[in-house]
């Protein structure tokens, strides 16, 4: 078998093109991007007969029309690099309305291969498709499948391979528009052979529907190419459109939306789909619906669910934070005895340990909350969500599909911005769609977590649970008034239709789950691995340089010398020698970090912290809190450990908090408030810029919410501290 | 047989789609979907604030808001 076979899965959402997808790879998949614009690329590979197959999944999509960028991702996927087979994955007890898209790739004429998914479900209904006929009447072969088990899967990749192995390319069928646009057709079919840079691509009959579709890439392309038959061919398409509107009221996207119904009505309604008994299909999901979307309990039940996620988060990962924090303590106890003290010892205790330690200590509460979402999201209910949630995100300029990115962002805290940044592709309109992208970084990320988590533990110990809830409604607030705000400011415009599909309930797969929450985790540990790495030795090196002049820590030299000899004179006992001793070094260690370039930055600062309470070395986590937000916590730590007299280091950062004289409940509550909305971290700014199309928006969004924050946590600090600390 | 609105269609009434007199972005978006002239609708459910809807359509449950669901008209028995 000499070349590999390129498939491309492609299929309406919820079709189950992705468990087939799971089903095909197994782990042998691989997560990318398409050049230049950021619609995720997944690709795998499996092995038939000896054969080997590439496997890329395509974007779901209902249509294959300009107006989204997924749509154009498969439509230009499969004209530009013209896969072998394209395998749709269609519905089985949903034929009708998925054979839409199908027909569409019957009209681009590429190599089809129809998987007819959940068969299982269609028979238990009573339904059953004649899939010989079905696939005779359509031309291209249709295959019953079952991905969730497998069933079905082996005579599929059988007819891709023979597909593959068919020398005649398929033709793009014929469909009749009906007489108004055929004519317009007919007529336009020798201007649209004049344009041959675009029917070298695309089959001619396509070009003139895609035209009078009015579809944007095709219309500018032939503009560009052949600029004198588009005017010709604009002109004909306006006089049907015209036409059409006189005499129906309609215009030609309609009517072909129409007559492609019609082909696919006639061809399943004779005989290809017969129901034994009536019933619904749908009537588990329905129940369940009545009571889950019900006007008063679904917004109980709604958050009920996610403080359940919580609690499970929360409470169940717990151990395994433990476990991991007490591993990475016994590492520093190794290090401490190993190495003699120096810059070192220091690097890799306070630098890399403390980094990367605290980073992947929370790996545990990432995997357990992707767990979660994964769980709500393959089971359906997360639309539920958006169906709920859309009177409000509407009311807010946003669109209900805003809930995605901002739920993955943190809306159930413990996302990351980075990939809610990402899933606001799904939005279709720019402004909706940009305000989204603005206001997401305002969630409680899963980096952002730990300081919270840390913050509230230690001052507010009490009502944990409680608190972190609050945080997130907070978050919520916040993100929703910042998004009107830009959507009657900057974002001002119209909003995009909530035309979406409630999917049936379903039983998530375990595999389908597991492949989820690692993938997700797995971003975050990389990006822990390299960025965090780095930075925390940045930080380090920061903290520490340029250190005392050589007067000061001569200074100290003499100290530590007079402390010694006083106590051989006084004979006293060595504790307290030893207690002098530390104190020295303690003070030693506080003016080297003040002196050090970070504690410089932070004392300038401090001039304008101050009001919101914040001390200088809070100021330098904060400061690396924009390199990435897990820093915060490693920089928090690796302050207090170099400035402490306890030199201890496997005392926990919460106990060191708890006793600093410089912080109470009240600064820490503005500390909060100040991390959960200032600057998002860098990545996320350079995924703000990427997704806009320009850096204008991530160094608005840097310096937009460290304005709201500050704003905030002075707030906060000044009535506190009227209140409580008088 | 009466032509409404589909804004003023009651929860478990059903009837078939006349006309979507909409183009552009939101006519796509409607008729992907397979609301198109000649299929029948059920109305199963309204979001807690009323809006957006619900709709069974050809086996499967879409969502619309009211303001979209302005320009479908549909023929109820």
């Amino acid at each position: 078998m000499d070349t590999n076979i390129t498939i491309a899965l492609s299929g309406n959402p919820n079709a189950g093109k992705t468990t087939l997808f799971n089903h095909l790879t197994g782990a042998r998949q691989h997560v990318g991007n398409y050049p230049g614009i950021t619609v995720e690329q997944k690709e795998g590979c499996c092995l038939h007969r000896g054969q080997g197959l590439r496997v890329v999944d395509l974007p779901g999509t209902y249509s294959l029309t300009a107006y989204s960028v997924e749509e154009l991702v498969a439509r230009d996927f499969l004209v530009n690099e013209k896969p072998d087979v394209v395998v749709d994955v269609v519905d089985a007890s949903n034929l009708e309305r998925h054979l839409y898209l199908g027909c569409q790739f019957l009209e681009l004429g590429v190599p089809l291969v129809i998987a007819l998914n959940m068969i299982d479900v269609a028979e238990n209904r009573g339904v059953t498709i004649d899939a010989l006929t079905l696939s005779e009447r359509l031309g291209v072969p249709v295959i019953p499948i079952v991905a969730r088990t497998g069933r079905g899967v082996d005579q599929l990749l059988d007819a891709v391979l023979a597909v593959a192995a068919t020398e005649t390319r398929q033709q793009p069928a014929f469909l009749r528009y009906g007489s108004d646009v055929d004519e317009a057709l007919s007529y336009m079919m020798p201007l649209i052979r004049e344009c041959n840079e675009l029917t070298a691509l695309y089959p001619e009959r396509w070009i003139g529907v895609k035209l009078l579709e009015n579809d944007e890439q095709i219309v500018q392309k032939a503009a560009v190419s052949h600029p004198a038959a588009a005017v010709k061919l604009k002109e004909r398409c306006e006089t049907v459109t015209d036409h059409l509107q006189n005499t129906i009221g309609v215009y030609p996207e309609a009517v072909i939306a129409d007559h492609r119904y019609g082909y696919i009505k006639s061809i399943l309604h004779q005989g290809v789909v017969t129901r034994k008994f009536v019933a619904d299909r749908l009537y588990a999901s329905d129940k369940i619906d009545k009571v889950v979307t019900h006007r008063f309990l679904g917004p109980l039940i709604m958050a009920g669910v996610l403080f359940a996620l919580y609690t499970f988060t929360f409470s169940y990962s717990k151990v395994l934070v433990e476990w991991l924090s007490s591993f990475f303590a016994l590492i520093n106890i190794g290090v401490d005895s190993l190495l003699p003290d120096g810059p070192l010892k220091s690097l890799i205790s306070s630098g890399i340990i403390a980094g990367v330690g605290g980073v992947l200590g929370f790996v545990p509460i990432i995997m357990f909350m992707f767990f979660g979402i994964a769980v709500l999201e393959d089971s359906g209910y997360l639309a539920r969500v958006a169906f709920m949630m859309d009177r409000i995100f509407h009311f807010f300029g946003l669109h209900g599909s805003s809930v995605m990115p901002f739920i993955v962002s943190g809306g159930i805290a413990g996302g990351c911005a980075v990939p809610g940044v990402m899933a606001t592709r799904t939005l279709r309109s720019p402004k909706e769609r940009l305000a989204t992208l603005l206001t997401v970084p305002f969630m409680n990320c899963g980096a952002k977590l730990p300081v919270l988590t840390l913050l509230i533990g230690t001052f507010f110990s009490d009502h944990q649970a409680r608190y972190m809830f609050l945080a997130t409604l907070a978050a919520w607030f916040v993100a929703l008034c910042a998004a009107k705000f830009l959507r009657m400011t900057v974002l001002r415009g119209a909003s995009t239709p909530f035309v979406m599909e409630l999917p049936p309930y379903r039983f998530p797969t375990l595999k389908g789950l597991a492949i989820h929450t690692w993938e997700r985790t797995w971003q975050y540990i990389k990006k822990a691995g390299t960025v965090i790495l780095g930075i925390s030795i940045l930080l380090w090196a920061m903290m520490t340089y340029p250190g005392l002049t050589h007067d000061r820590a001569a200074y100290f030299e003499q100290q530590r010398q007079q402390a010694q000899q006083a106590a051989v004179t006084a004979s006293e006992a060595k504790e307290l020698l030893n207690k002098t001793l530390q104190q020295i070094k303690a003070e030693e260690a506080m003016e080297g970090l003040r002196n050090s370039l970070g504690g410089r930055i932070g004392i300038a600062c401090e001039r304008v912290s101050q009001y919101a309470g914040i001390d200088w070395r809070t100021n330098i986590a904060l400061l690396g809190g924009i390199a990435a937000k897990e820093v915060i916590i490693s920089t928090l730590g690796t302050a207090y450990s170099l400035g402490d007299v306890n030199r201890n280091n496997t005392a926990s950062l919460s106990e060191r908090l708890a006793k600093d004289p410089g912080w109470n409940p009240v600064v820490a509550l503005a500390v909060l408030v100040f991390i959960m909305f200032y600057a998002p971290c860098f990545i996320t700014v350079i995924c703000i810029a990427k997704e806009a199309g320009s850096w204008k928006w991530g160094a608005f969004s840097m310096i937009f919410n460290t304005l709201f924050a500050y704003s905030m946590a002075v707030m906060i600090y000044q009535i506190g501290a009227l209140l409580y600390l008088r | 047989m009466a032509l409404i609105n589909l804004r003023n269609m009651a929860i478990n009434q059903t009837g078939t789609i006349v006309a979507v007199k909409v183009s552009g972005e939101l006519g796509r978006r409607i008729r992907e979907m397979g609301l198109v002239p000649g299929t029948d609708i059920t109305v199963k459910q309204r979001a807690p604030l009323n809006d957006p809807v619900a709709l069974r359509v050809m086996g499967g449950t879409l969502t619309l808001r009211n303001n979209e669901a302005d320009y479908i008209e549909v023929e109820v028995p």
